[in-house]
């Protein structure tokens, strides 16, 4: 009956052609006929988006890559990825007659040279930055509301690792103009590089071509720049997209909101509209940052040279919490063995950040197994309903902005009149030390939070309405919540520690004991949701819903 | 009217160039103008105020001293355990100290800080004599070495080497231990760059003119006073302060307007 049907509509289009529907309608039926793709927009054009705005930072990121690669392909026109030395002759005048290489060179030219140039730059730079703090704000916000949990495990991994690499397109990229500040920060990596035991000169020599800075690695980072990472990101940002598609997406608690349905807008037309008009605004906020504001100003840097290093030397922020986590190591950090010193300075801080890394990259799976929580999740977590999960985020983000806060230790030295070792041994003492207050103070407030809602759900707002009943007694009239509102208020899992449970021989192993400590340590403070016979009994012995009716 | 002897025929008289004076007054108007020449030149780059010298302005000098410099730094500049000796500092070290408002100093610290200027140019002056009659030192610099019309190319290749790693390529200052720092050199005059470098103060090393000639410090100051007199081509330059600062930006208002927009994008209409 359907075949039918489509037939008869198709031939009505063919013949239509001459009649009615003009150019748009035959040129559509033309790409149909020869890729069938009203399938898929029919499939796409339907899905069903829900509106919140935290829902728009992963987009911001996406258009924000957009922009870089327009601007990138612009700058790819003009820029020389090449450490040959030739003598500056463009228009700046304090760095006329200076010998340079001539991607230094080039980036000059693009910078005053070239019409539209200095813009595109820092249309590029700026874009980049923004890039990287979207895609930060994006992963907090999937973390703090459980959006990670099944089925998108692997779509938080395909994300952190393009968070990874977002941060390596960022280093390559600010190490291309081979100005002082980028030479500076390679040389930061090259002695991380030689840090290694063993291997680490090796690995440096590779790198470099020979003894740092040699006269390779601009056109290598060249190479990885515009060519490996690029593709491999688009490539993991297809994928990443297409598990959107493939997942649903997820939707805040809310009254008619649950695991089966999504509740939002179809993509087409009106999500289709905002979305794309959102793009323009975002390039937009780019073009005029870029466009007020200047970045990477390389002609205050000058050419690089190894014996310069200007104070206030720090990398782009991504990279800061590198940076910091090395000014945060306490001098003499290394020891002589066997004729080799080995430099604890730089291990730690390698094995810490790596720690810190894998274990954000894998938390899913962490937290999956903590809670043996095998179904599938498509409404997200208010945060204070999952305290435990809060805390560990607030004691990861306080660890992160002490690092991240130490790579600019000498600025806050200066600009608040503070002594550069307070500064260092206050962040050292966040570093160690705040994580664990974060973890209790939020916990505490999450459960706090649950507390009050539950009195809310129970026994409604407080109206400020005293009322005398006839026996005498004095009481408040509470304002009982409307059921929307309650719904969002009880409508989380209760999750208890897991039970001790044998396995097929009989036995406890250490990893189920682990495993049901960790699990207890994760549920042991909870809050339960409040279940139907609370409710009931709470509003049938509640003295203001009397009074109220 | 009968002349009888006409001067000039007959035989020649001692006069003129033939005088036998003349030598004299030859070698004294030569030495004259040798002196003379010598003492323009040497006033030229050593002392610009012609009374600098004179024992009156030394006197008074003396008592500013006394009633401003003298508890820290000694009734004769002999120093105390409050400050260091200035015997030998030299005028430039006075001016430069004085003239930028750092001394007299406010209060102990790690290091004495720039606030307004508290004395006349007169009465710095008079300072910085008495100081330079104390002991030889270097003098205020004046005249071309001022005047930054050098080469501003040489100047900021020999500030990144020399500068930078405290003040910061672009001069924006930066951070040294124990609260100490390197002060940004924005709206400093080209005087007090040149003295700084010259007598090296606070926590800063000397840049003698064997380490960076007088004509590379020219270069030096020309280079910071283009920096100065030329907005960056960028745009606002955010305090010059490097990836800090724009992190810190694009965080605050880059993505909190877009922050601010995706709400107003997907706010409900009423």
């Amino acid at each position: 009956m359907t075949t039918i049907t489509t037939r008869e509509s198709a031939e009505d289009q063919g013949v239509g052609v001459k009649k009615s529907g003009g150019f748009t309608a035959s040129a559509a039926n033309y790409i149909d006929e020869r890729t069938s793709i009203s399938g898929a927009v029919k499939e796409l054009g339907r899905k069903i988006f829900p509106d919140h705005w935290s829902f728009l930072l992963g987009e911001v990121a996406l258009y924000s890559f957009v922009i870089i690669l327009l601007s990138g392909s612009f700058l790819t026109f003009f820029f020389q990825a090449s450490m040959a030395e030739v003598v500056y002759d463009g228009s700046f005048a304090p760095l006329k007659g200076i010998p340079m290489s001539a991607a230094m060179s080039s980036t000059m030219d693009i910078s005053f040279d070239i019409r539209g140039g200095l813009l595109m730059r820092q249309v590029h730079h700026w874009a980049a930055l923004l890039f990287v703090a979207a895609i930060g704000l994006h992963m907090l916000r999937i973390y703090f509301t459980g959006a990670f949990r099944k089925p998108r495990e692997l779509n938080w991994v395909i994300g952190f690792i393009l968070f990874i690499l977002a941060m390596a397109e960022g280093f390559t990229g600010y190490s291309l103009p081979d100005d002082l500040l980028s030479g500076n920060g390679l040389r930061i990596i090259d002695g991380l590089i030689k840090g290694i035991p063993v291997v680490g000169t090796w690995f440096s020599f590779l790198l470099f071509g020979g003894e740092f800075p040699g006269t390779d690695i601009v056109g290598r980072l060249y190479s990885l720049h515009i060519l490996l990472l690029p593709a491999i990101i688009v490539a993991l940002i297809a994928m990443h997209l297409l598990f959107v598609v493939v997942h649903k997406h997820t939707q805040y608690p809310a009254a008619g909101h649950t695991n089966q349905n999504v509740v939002g807008y179809p993509v087409m037309p009106v999500y289709a509209a905002k979305a794309g008009g959102f793009f323009f605004i975002v390039f937009g906020v780019v073009m005029l940052i870029a466009s007020l504001f200047t970045i990477n100003p390389i002609w205050n840097y000058g050419p690089y040279d190894p014996s310069p290093v200007s104070a206030g030397t720090q990398p782009d922020w991504y990279i800061g919490f590198a940076d910091g986590a090395m000014r945060l190591i306490p001098t003499g950090w290394e020891f002589v063995w066997l004729n080799h010193t080995y430099s604890l300075n730089i291990l730690v801080v390698l094995i810490v950040v790596g720690l810190f890394i894998v274990t954000v990259m894998i938390y899913p799976f962490i937290e999956a197994w903590i809670t043996g929580d095998k179904r599938e999740h498509h409404v997200l977590d208010r945060p204070r309903n999952a305290p435990t999960r809060t805390a560990i985020g607030a004691a990861g983000v306080t660890f992160y902005a002490s690092l991240w806060a130490a790579a600019s230790s000498d600025i806050m030295a200066t600009h608040f009149h503070l002594t550069m070792e307070g500064v260092i041994h206050t962040l050292q003492a966040t570093t160690l030390l705040g994580p664990f207050l974060a973890f209790f103070i939020a916990k505490r407030v999450c459960l706090a939070l649950q507390k009050k809602d539950r009195e809310i759900v129970l026994h409604g707002y407080e109206s400020g309405r005293i009322v005398r009943l006839p026996g005498g007694e004095f009481v408040e009239v509470h304002q009982p919540v409307d059921e929307y509102e309650r719904w969002k208020l009880v409508s989380y899992s209760d999750f208890k520690p897991l039970m001790l449970r044998p396995n097929a021989q009989g036995k406890i192993g250490v990893a189920e004991k682990v495993r049901a400590g960790l699990s207890r340590w994760f549920f042991e403070d909870r809050i339960t949701p409040v279940t139907q016979t609370e409710l009931n009994r709470a509003h049938g012995d509640h003295p203001a819903e009397i009074t109220d009716k | 009217m009968t002349k009888i002897k006409t001067p000039r025929a007959r035989r020649p008289r001692k006069t003129g160039r033939r005088h036998p004076l003349a030598s004299v007054a030859l070698i004294a108007v030569g030495l004259l103008f040798t002196g003379g020449a010598y003492v323009a030149f040497s006033t030229s780059t050593a002392v610009a105020t012609t009374d600098a010298s004179s024992q009156q302005t030394i006197a008074q000098g003396e008592k500013l001293f006394a009633a401003n410099c003298a508890t820290c730094h000694g009734l004769s500049a002999q120093g105390s355990s409050e400050g260091p000796s200035l015997i030998g500092v030299g005028a430039a070290s006075v001016d430069f100290q004085v003239g930028t408002g750092r001394m007299p100093m406010q209060m102990q610290g790690p290091q004495a800080q720039k606030k307004p200027v508290q004395f006349t140019p007169e009465q710095t002056a008079a300072l910085a004599a008495y100081v330079a009659s104390l002991a030889p030192g270097p003098a205020i610099p004046s005249g071309e070495l001022l005047d930054a019309a050098g080469d501003a190319a040489t100047g900021a290749e020999l500030f990144r080497i020399n500068c930078a790693m405290c003040h910061n390529v672009a001069g924006a200052g930066g951070a040294l231990t124990e609260g100490k720092f390197a002060p940004a050199i924005e709206n400093v005059s080209a005087q007090h760059i040149y003295e700084a470098m010259i007598t090296g103060p606070q926590n800063m090393p000397v840049f003698n003119d064997m380490n960076i000639s007088p004509e590379d410090k020219r270069d030096i100051i020309t280079y910071l006073k283009y920096v100065e007199n030329n907005p960056s081509p960028g745009g606002l330059a955010l305090g010059s302060l490097g990836p800090v600062a724009e992190g810190l930006f694009i965080w605050i208002f880059g993505l909190g307007a877009i922050v601010a927009l995706t709400v107003w994008i997907t706010a409900k209409s009423n």
